[in-house]
């Protein structure tokens, strides 16, 4: 299982690279970053780019940073950096639960934020969190940068708004309140293996009522999305199981299940059910 | 865990050889080349030619037309002319031969089926190339369930094979009817095994190199056989087997997939032979998925008949094995229906029996055996039938085996088989104590009012292993394997060689067999080196598989030893000047026993060498004896139970604790015998929960990655406690009775009754292998509906 | 497209000079071009972990990377592990402790394992058998290869 031939251009720069991409994205060429998704795909020559252009050794882009309202995170940041809160702030805290549970310990070492992003796979832990979190993604062509919101951003099963001249040069997730409380699910066969149905959440309780809520869904649909039908269950509620459950029935009502030949309809709404309340009980 | 007997006597050998080695957990001679990568594996060595085989993307065509891209070197049937199929044969149950070409001729008859060789300079560029074959077939139907191969309307998979029945084997008591008739109560089940595949984690792969002046080729390949594989390799290609020299290096994990003859292997001899070059070809884990063996893909419908004291007094079963396009050499195809039709009364008293069993093609990957054959999906099967009667009689599970297992030995089964002496129940109630069940009970009562659902499963099995000709002359097979020969040789530095004819691939016959060898000629492991998988340098024999290697090559190896000891004494009683009965062996000296008079044994065997004429004719030059050993087999036996937690939410199945009570007989090497035991459970788990090869309709295959056919990590193997008992074999001159097999025969069985225990507050029930997540939320879904 | 490109792999603090196709991974530059066959294939899709290397300190999957892309970074491989007769104590424990049958997947063990301890000598108990669950082993049903790893992280700490 040998990727076909492939011509390789290493830039040093993000303009360097833009350029390249430019040229080369019309005769199927493509970003190499951690290459954890594309490989495998590669080596199974699903995908058989002419061109790869590598942005592993770009100076500036494997940088994390936040200015105290927005966390920024590069090009080339790996899964592995989240490995320990990158912020003080529950979105640290947020983001190294999550990272705990896309695929294994050497995958995360190569595999990148930005990457996951922008192979957009229904699976993809870091997509259900942009999409919860609405992210801004900076898109980088010849013709500029551009931002996307999240919830513009995905387009299906493996598919983003980004052209095929445009790189992902940074996500943007913004900070959140202090208070904020969030939760994690997601459902796999095995340790490790892709997320058959995930849940994000996040919210704050004021006055003893749930406000701001965010139930984000993954790996259940075609992209990762927030459920506002959920949302609205609990906003103005008080935090508890009874209302945890109506939220997490209502997901699994609103969802437009993924079906496979092992998985369909009934059972991908008994795992969104499932997660989302999960996720939920983790909150608290 | 300990032992729970004394440790046998030492009951072989003359007075004074000790039990030094045997029964001690010596670390491997294996291991030190492995833990530093030195290993010699197939796919290590390089070649002036790699290939790559262009597979059939349809599951049933006619193959009309193959397109080469220009200056390619391919090879098509065409040009292997001369070359025969290979056909395995059974003289029994009405088999019906067919052969399977090297290379598909004008019909395709499985997804993956080889095509076409391409021939490059390497892997990559082979792969390249060979996306440029172009390939004409006019797809026709195909049929990929084996009930539906049955139908009337289903397209015929071999024009030899009427009704797609390729075998059919009958067996119905004399006394069936009436004991039917007079059942209290009958259990009925439908058992379904899904497809598997062993998925070693080093697939298949051979390197055939020409060697000009002498015309040979030798083969290194990925594989279990490796004297049947030249012998096969020979017959088809039609040349002398001194021409052919094969090796079976440090292979990775068979289960039984390699010990069944790739076709690829023959083809690159072939092109050796053509091309006069070094050939290679390294299966990918792609291809290992859909075109390397699979297995176990059976329905069984079974019946029990049991008196009003819940005694199963007669079985009825019909067993359909789905066993895909073509036949396995050199079992055939019939392995799985057969195995499963003559072992499925399995470790009960029962002499009233009628079963059909059926091997059915279909246009799917070729069945071979794996790990266990068909005692996994039997066992399953039958332990399922005993826990529904438990329900149906509100009697215990344990109870109902208790009532049921066999207990007197010998015992004769109702097929024919003898089941030598064993702790079928001693090892029940061994496990049933060691978990503590009453423990088990309050604590899933607990869990159940708190909304989770634990289950404990049981399950009693024995295992047929160690035998020998006489048993696979029983099933008719043309070619019939069983013994095996040792040849043990000490030279004149005192070092010793066992050379053998069985081919270990991680069961540590490096080890075990030095350890036996130890024992009877007083010298320690280390100065003994056992050499296997070379037909060059290896007296014929067949290979490991079927749980045999270390009763039967362990067999021969004891008398060859023994041989080797009375040559031995005889020297030091000359050199001594004592009796032999008076010597010793041990820690490389020879010794008068009581006194302080000492000789080296390796002065011993150089003696034996330079200084012959002084023996006056008592030995023959030089120290080298051999042994052959056919035994009839023994039975080992184990009660695995299960402890699950089923997430009634999203159908996942956790297993929270494995516990096995098991007797192997003599055990020679404990910490050996309980990896296998370790590895075959884990197997069986896989089998349970996630293993499952999956064709469409259409016979297209969708499990082709590790992304989606799923053997279990780290984290769904629980720990495995292991509790052991040692009834010595008299069916095994080393005592010992096979174990490799026992892990996975037993577990799947467990774990699913695991499940059923757990779901049964909701009245629903699974007879499947793999109770997968999606499974069981259906069942448990339609309840949820119906109510 | 046979464009082949002049690296250097430096594989357990040796240099070797070799010429790959940018297509040519990680595992079989090492394998092939540099004769280092320890690292073993299992899979090529990055899943079973049997070609499990050290790059640059971090625990890596070869198959997942192009060979070009290690041009210059420090690679260990299992070859690596043991100084002169001397085993690592990892290598030491996985025979101790019966931590491997067929050894096909013990090399990308080996070196998973020695890579997260390097990096993580504190990891935890249940952070470690996450970690172990990354590989894939037919044979042993992982039971020694836990006690193995864990016996080999206490003499690692000291």
């Amino acid at each position: 299982m040998k990727p076909a031939p492939f011509v390789r251009h290493v830039p040093k720069t993000l303009d360097e690279a833009v350029k390249i991409l430019a040229e080369v994205a019309p005769k199927d060429g493509r970003i190499l970053a951690g290459g954890q998704s594309l490989v495998p795909i590669m080596a199974f020559r699903l995908a058989k780019p002419a061109h790869l252009v590598d942005i592993n050794e770009i100076a500036g882009l494997d940088t994390v940073s936040n200015d105290g309202k927005t966390l920024t995170i590069g090009a080339r940041v790996r899964h592995a950096a989240f490995h320990k809160p990158v912020v003080d702030n529950p979105l640290g805290q947020l983001l190294t639960v999550v990272a705990r549970h896309i695929a294994h310990y050497p995958i995360r070492m190569r595999g990148t934020f930005c990457g996951s992003l922008a192979h957009a796979d229904p699976a993809s832990e870091w997509c259900l969190v942009a999409a919860t979190l609405d992210a801004t993604l900076v898109a980088k062509s010849t013709r500029g940068a551009r931002e996307i919101a999240a919830k513009d951003f995905f387009a299906g099963i493996m598919s983003t708004t980004l052209a095929e001249d445009e790189l992902l040069v940074e996500a943007r997730l913004p900070l959140v309140a202090k208070d904020t409380k969030f939760g994690f699910n997601e459902f796999t066969r095995r340790a490790g293996d892709f997320a058959m149905a995930a849940s994000l959440v996040t919210y704050r309780v004021q006055g003893g009522r749930i406000a701001d809520a965010r139930i984000g869904v993954g790996g259940a649909e075609a992209s990762p999305r927030r459920i506002p039908e959920a949302e609205a269950c609990l906003n103005g509620n008080a935090s508890g199981k009874a209302v945890f459950v109506t939220a997490a029935e209502s997901a699994a009502k609103a969802i437009d299940p993924l079906e496979d030949h092992q998985t369909d309809a009934h059972y991908r709404r008994d795992l969104v059910r499932a997660v989302v309340r999960r996720a939920l009980e983790q909150s608290v | 865990m300990g032992r729970t007997t004394a440790p046998p006597k030492s009951e072989h050998g003359t007075r004074g050889s000790g039990m030094a080695w045997v029964g001690r957990a010596v670390r491997r001679l294996e291991d030190p080349a492995l833990v530093r990568g030195q290993g010699h594996f197939t796919a290590n060595a390089p070649a002036a030619y790699w290939v790559r085989f262009v597979r059939s993307p349809v599951a049933a065509g006619q193959l009309s037309k193959i397109g080469a891209p220009a200056g390619a070197m391919v090879f098509t049937a065409d040009d292997l002319k001369g070359v025969k199929k290979i056909t395995p044969m059974l003289h029994k149950f009405s088999y019906r031969p067919i052969g399977q070409p090297l290379l598909a001729e004008s019909v395709v008859r499985f997804v993956g089926e080889p095509v076409a060789v391409v021939v490059a300079t390497s892997a990559a560029e082979a792969e390249d190339l060979s996306e440029q074959v172009e390939l004409s077939i006019d797809e026709t139907r195909a049929i990929s369930d084996a009930r539906m191969a049955l139908e009337a309307s289903a397209p015929s998979v071999h024009v030899e094979v009427p009704g797609n029945v390729i075998l059919e084997g009958k067996v119905k008591t004399p006394g069936f009817d009436e004991t039917w008739a007079d059942a209290d109560k009958i259990i009925k089940l439908e058992a379904r095994s899904r497809r598997q595949n062993a998925t070693p984690m080093e697939p298949r792969g051979g390197h055939a190199s020409y060697e000009a002046s002498s015309g040979r080729v030798t083969l290194t390949c990925s594989t279990q056989m490796p004297h049947l594989t030249r012998t096969a390799i020979c017959d088809v290609l039609g040349f002398p087997e001194s021409d052919l020299r094969v090796i079976a290096p440090d292979v990775g994990g068979g289960f039984g997939q390699k010990m069944s003859l790739a076709g690829e292997y023959v083809v690159l001899v072939w092109l050796a032979r053509k091309l006069k070059a070094s050939v290679a070809w390294t299966e990918d884990r792609r291809e290992n998925l859909i075109a390397a063996f699979h297995s176990r893909d059976q329905y069984i419908t079974l019946e029990g008949a049991f008196d009003r004291n819940a005694r199963l007094t007669a079985l009825k079963a019909d067993i359909i094995a789905n066993v895909g396009a073509y036949s396995c050499f050199p079992t055939t195809c019939g392995v799985e229906p057969l195995m499963a039709m003559a072992e499925l009364p399995g470790p009960y008293d029962v002499q009233q029996y009628q079963c059909l069993a059926r091997g059915v093609v279909t246009n799917t990957c070729t069945m071979a055996p794996y790990r266990g054959v068909s005692r996994p999906v039997i066992t399953f099967t039958i332990e399922r039938l005993m826990d529904k009667a438990a329900r149906a009689f509100r009697i215990d599970p344990i109870d109902i085996r208790r009532r049921n297992l066999v207990d007197q030995f010998p015992y004769k089964s109702v097929t024919g088989l003898e089941y030598d002496e064993a702790t079928y129940k001693e090892a029940m109630e061994m496990a049933v104590k060691a978990i503590d069940v009453p423990s088990f009970r309050k604590r899933q009562k607990d869990a159940r009012a708190a909304g989770r659902h634990l289950g404990i499963g049981f399950s009693t099995f024995c295992e047929r292993t160690g035998y020998g000709s006489p048993a696979f002359a029983a099933r008719g097979m043309e070619i019939t394997p069983g013994w095996e020969t040792v040849i043990v040789t000490v030279d004149p530095s005192g070092f010793v060689e066992a050379r053998i004819g069985s081919s270990p691939h991680g069961q540590g016959l490096r080890t075990t067999l030095a350890q036996i060898i130890a024992d009877e000629l007083g010298l320690a492991p280390e100065m003994i080196r056992v050499v296997h998988g070379d037909t060059d340098r290896t007296p014929y024999g067949w290979g490991t598989f079927a749980a045999r290697s270390l009763v039967i090559s362990g067999g021969a190896t004891l008398i060859a030893a023994r041989k080797v000891r009375v040559t031995l004494l005889k020297i030091a009683s000359h050199l001594l000047e004592a009796a032999p009965d008076d010597i010793l062996l041990a820690d490389g000296m020879a010794k008068v026993a009581g006194t302080d008079r000492t000789i080296p044994i390796a002065m011993l065997a150089r003696e034996a060498y330079m200084q012959t004429h002084r023996f006056k004719g008592e030995i023959e030059p030089g120290l080298s004896e051999t042994g052959h050993y056919d035994p009839p087999g023994t039975f080992s036996n184990a009660c695995h139970v299960a402890i699950v937690e089923v997430d009634v939410e999203t159908g996942h199945v956790r297993v929270e604790k494995f516990l096995v009570a098991e007797d192997a007989g003599r055990i020679i090497n404990p910490m050996i015998a309980d990896g296998q035991v370790h590895g075959g459970i884990a197997q069986g788990i896989g089998n349970a929960l996630l293993e499952e090869i999956i064709y469409d309709d259409n016979g297209s295959i969708l499990t082709a990655s590790l992304a989606d056919y799923l053997p279990p990590t780290a984290h769904e193997i629980p720990e495995i406690e292991l509790h052991h008992i040692e009834t010595p074999s008299q069916n095994s001159i080393t005592r010992a009775k096979g174990l490799g097999e026992g892990g996975t025969i037993g577990a799947p069985a467990a774990v699913i009754n695991a499940i059923n225990d757990a779901l049964s507050p909701f009245g629903v029930e699974i007879d499947e292998l793999p109770a997968t997540p999606q499974r069981i939320r259906a069942l448990l879904r339609a309840k949820e509906k119906a109510v | 497209m046979n464009n082949k490109t002049n690296i250097t792999l430096t594989i357990n603090g040796r240099d070797h000079a070799i010429a790959v196709e940018p297509r040519r991974t990680l595992a079989d530059a090492i394998r092939e071009d540099c004769g280092q066959t320890g690292t073993h294939i299992g899979c090529e899709h990055g899943i079973c972990g049997a070609c499990t290397v050290i790059v640059d300190g971090e625990p890596v999957r070869s198959c997942l990377m192009f060979a070009v892309q290690a041009d210059r970074k420090k690679i260990r491989t299992v070859e690596g592990l043991a100084d002169g007769e001397k085993l690592h104590p990892m290598q030491q424990a996985f025979m101790d402790h019966h931590g491997l049958q067929c050894g096909f997947c013990t090399p990308g063990f080996l070196m998973l394992a020695v890579g997260v301890l390097e990096r993580e000598p504190d990891i935890s108990d249940g952070d470690l058998l996450d970690v172990l669950s990354s590989n894939l082993c037919r044979c042993t049903g992982y039971q020694n290869i836990i006690k193995a790893v864990r016996a080999a992280a206490k003499e690692m700490r000291k």
